[in-house]
């Protein structure tokens, strides 16, 4: 799905702004991470090969759910001070938490598949997950089709309360209807207690992933503000 | 000498019942939608390996949503031609009169579709009635009143946007979930003949949404209607 | 009739962005006064209107409209009355049910009375079970009208009210507008015939570029003279 952003288009010389050391930073912890989760840490003995998928997956869970938190704190903080800033973060943090969250829901059922047997389970986590996906989704097309930026803030920040909102309540829904009709196999995910090594690796990946958050964040933000001020200067 | 906001908020209901009584067709489009789904959901599924008592509760609650967006854009909609949401903005209501006045119309219509669309679901699938069914309206009223509290609020807001009858429902259909979900459970609890506390757990879910979410919309309400 | 103003506007702006639409208003309008508002489009005087009226906060400055400063709340807009481009009718309804709605909402008692007397006032009481929709543009021109002066505002917003009107409704109109400054509000009106603002007000300014140049009294001013005037502040070459 292609993510529009209304606006004028921008120069394509815009793209030296994503390499920074920042980025660079972001992109060798991410990679060292990876080569460690993949050479140099044990293999789990149940799961096998298959297991190192959860160095992606929980990850990337934090950051799709640290973003949509950050999302959230700033359409609150943006309907008290009404500063464009805060809307450009959300619009930003809220951009890159999608691709996040689409990375949790791709390589859950790629772990659940070899581990499990099944492709999709619904379990509580993954289920609410795919909830976040469907706000953030909500929220992204929504702001393309306003035009008018100051509107396209206000309706904005108004969703990204409500969807904060929406989630415990998304949570203990789903909880209760997985107590009641519990499914048939039980799901131990993640979270077992993790020899040394591996929970090192872990650690390292959740350190690794933030990382890349910020520098993504940072790079969609500029370009955020460079469409702006190009916006202001045609008006 | 301004009105109170109860004042307001019914003179608005009132006016958005009247408009809508006057034109009719929203109402009946959502009842025949509702009646058609109800109908063709019968036919979708093998009666003998589903039992249409099983299909009940789903369907009357997919259902409930779905006619219920149908409705909800209208509310909105009247106010786009020749500006009459300035209208309301220049009186002397409090915006909370506003969002109250078109949820109580709002809650009438989908209450009202409620109305039909139940005993047809009873007709059509044969559902035993018994002493349950003041519970099951129970929770029909509590699951109105929360998809008419979000759904006032959103269609305040894709009203004014491209994609106003698509943006509706994608938006409007995630925060549905925590009021379908208990329920279309409750229901099938109570239908199932389990006992009566595991849909009272339910219904505490539906009544704890509705507290939050009505509060919640109310508060964010003037920020989608004016600057 | 006292001598506060009815509107007291300080250094009003308002900006869109980077754009300045409004930009240091500042202007007095005491009771019985109206102020014929000219400029061209895009020069603010909506968004002027706007902001006394309580729809659009400004970026900075100060105003305050019958005593209240803006934006005033319900104290505020109880007191302000506006005829927009839009007729802010509901087509379905008749004229005498958006007359009565409009009455409601600012609490008048005898809704429905006082709704008749207003489409009276404006001379069409003989339409008012007729369903919005069906009139014609200049009646329900009359009927945005009576809308918007049903509770007797303090200061009356007009933009381009004559637009559609024919005779008998400019005349209705213009008694009306006569009606209630003598009963101490204060108009604002904007409009691009010359001729018609200076006859029906009692102060005339021109808006260019979100700043207002100078309001002065219409009495003795010639129309042909204003207008040279008027095209000047424009930029307009005076063979137009």
């Amino acid at each position: 799905m292609a993510l529009r952003w209304s606006g004028a288009h921008l120069p394509p010389d815009q793209a030296h702004i994503a390499i920074d050391p920042l980025s660079i930073a972001a992109f060798i912890a991410v990679a060292a991470t990876f080569v460690r989760a993949i050479w140099f840490t044990p293999l789990e003995r149940i799961q096998g090969p298959a297991q190192k998928i959860f160095y992606i997956h929980a990850p990337a869970a934090w950051v799709a759910f640290l973003a949509f938190g950050l999302v959230a704190i700033a359409s609150g903080i943006y309907l008290w001070l009404r500063d464009e800033r805060l809307d450009r973060f959300a619009e930003s943090s809220a951009e890159v938490g999608v691709v996040f969250t689409t990375v949790v829901l791709v390589t859950g059922p790629l772990w659940g598949r070899p581990v499990w047997g099944t492709w999709w389970t619904w379990d509580a986590r993954l289920t609410l997950t795919l909830f976040l996906w469907f706000i953030y989704v909500g929220y992204l097309v929504m702001r393309g089709a306003v035009d008018d930026r100051a509107v396209r803030a206000r309706y904005s920040a108004v969703l990204g309360i409500l969807g904060a909102l929406l989630i415990p309540f998304i949570h203990l829904s789903v909880y209760m209807f997985r107590t009641l009709h519990p499914l048939p196999i039980v799901m131990k995910a993640s979270r077992p207690s993790l020899p040394g090594e591996m929970l090192l690796t872990l650690l390292l990946a959740f350190a690794s992933f933030t990382l890349l958050y910020v520098a993504l964040l940072r790079a969609r933000y500029l370009l955020a503000e460079e469409r702006d001020r190009l916006q202001d200067s045609v008006a | 000498m301004p009105p109170d906001t109860i004042s307001a908020a019914l003179a608005i209901a009132r006016k958005d019942l009247a408009i809508e009584f006057r034109t009719r067709t929203a109402f009946l489009s959502s009842l025949v939608f509702a009646l058609l789904a109800i109908v063709i959901f019968y036919f979708a599924w093998d009666p003998t390996a589903i039992p249409a008592l099983d299909l009940a509760p789903g369907v009357l609650w997919v259902i409930f949503t779905f006619s219920g967006l149908l409705g909800l854009n209208r509310s909105f909609g009247i106010e786009q031609s020749e500006r009459a949401i300035d209208g309301l903005l220049l009186a002397p209501v409090s915006r909370q009169a506003i969002y109250l006045g078109k949820g109580l119309a709002n809650l009438l219509f989908v209450l009202a579709v409620q109305a039909i669309a139940l005993p047809a679901v009873v007709l059509f699938y044969n559902v035993p009635v018994s002493g349950g069914f003041a519970v099951v309206a129970a929770i029909a009223v509590l699951a109105a009143i929360g998809l008419v509290a979000i759904g006032t609020l959103f269609s305040s807001m894709a009203v004014n946007t491209r994609l106003a009858e698509l943006l509706l429902p994608m938006l409007s259909l995630p925060f549905f979930v925590p009021i379908v979900m208990p329920a279309a459970q409750a229901t099938a609890s109570l239908l199932a003949g389990r006992p009566v506390a595991e849909a009272a757990a339910w219904l505490k879910v539906l009544l704890a949404f509705d507290i939050v979410f009505v509060a919640a919309c109310a508060l964010a309400f003037p920020y989608t209607i004016e600057e | 009739m006292s001598s506060t103003p009815i509107v007291l506007a300080q250094a009003l702006s308002r900006r869109f962005g980077a754009r300045r639409a409004v930009e240091g208003v500042s202007f007095e309008l005491l009771a019985g006064q109206s102020l014929a508002l000219f400029g061209p489009n895009g020069a603010g005087k909506t968004t002027l209107m706007r902001m006394l009226a309580g729809l659009l906060r400004p970026t900075s400055g100060s105003a305050s409209v019958a005593g209240v400063a803006l934006r005033g709340g319900t104290a505020a807009r109880a007191q302000v009355g506006m005829i927009g481009h839009h007729s802010m009718l509901y087509p379905a309804l008749t004229a005498a049910e958006n007359v009565e709605f409009a009455a409601r909402l600012h609490g008048l008692p005898d809704a429905a009375n006082v709704a008749r007397h207003a489409l009276d006032g404006v001379g069409i009481l003989d339409r008012a079970a007729v369903p919005v929709r069906a009139l014609s543009r200049g009646l329900q021109q009359r009927v945005a009208i009576a809308r918007s002066t049903v509770h007797r505002p303090k200061l009356l917003l007009c933009d381009e009210p004559f637009g559609a009107l024919d005779e008998s409704g400019a005349r209705a109109l213009a008694e009306l507008l006569q009606r209630m400054r003598s009963g101490g509000s204060a108009i604002i009106l904007i409009t691009h015939d010359i001729a018609q603002g200076l006859r029906h007000a009692t102060h005339a300014a021109m808006m260019r570029d979100g700043q207002l140049a100078g309001v002065e009294p219409t009495s003795g001013v010639a129309p042909a003279d204003y207008a040279a005037r008027y095209r000047a502040l424009c930029g307009l070459s005076d063979a137009a």
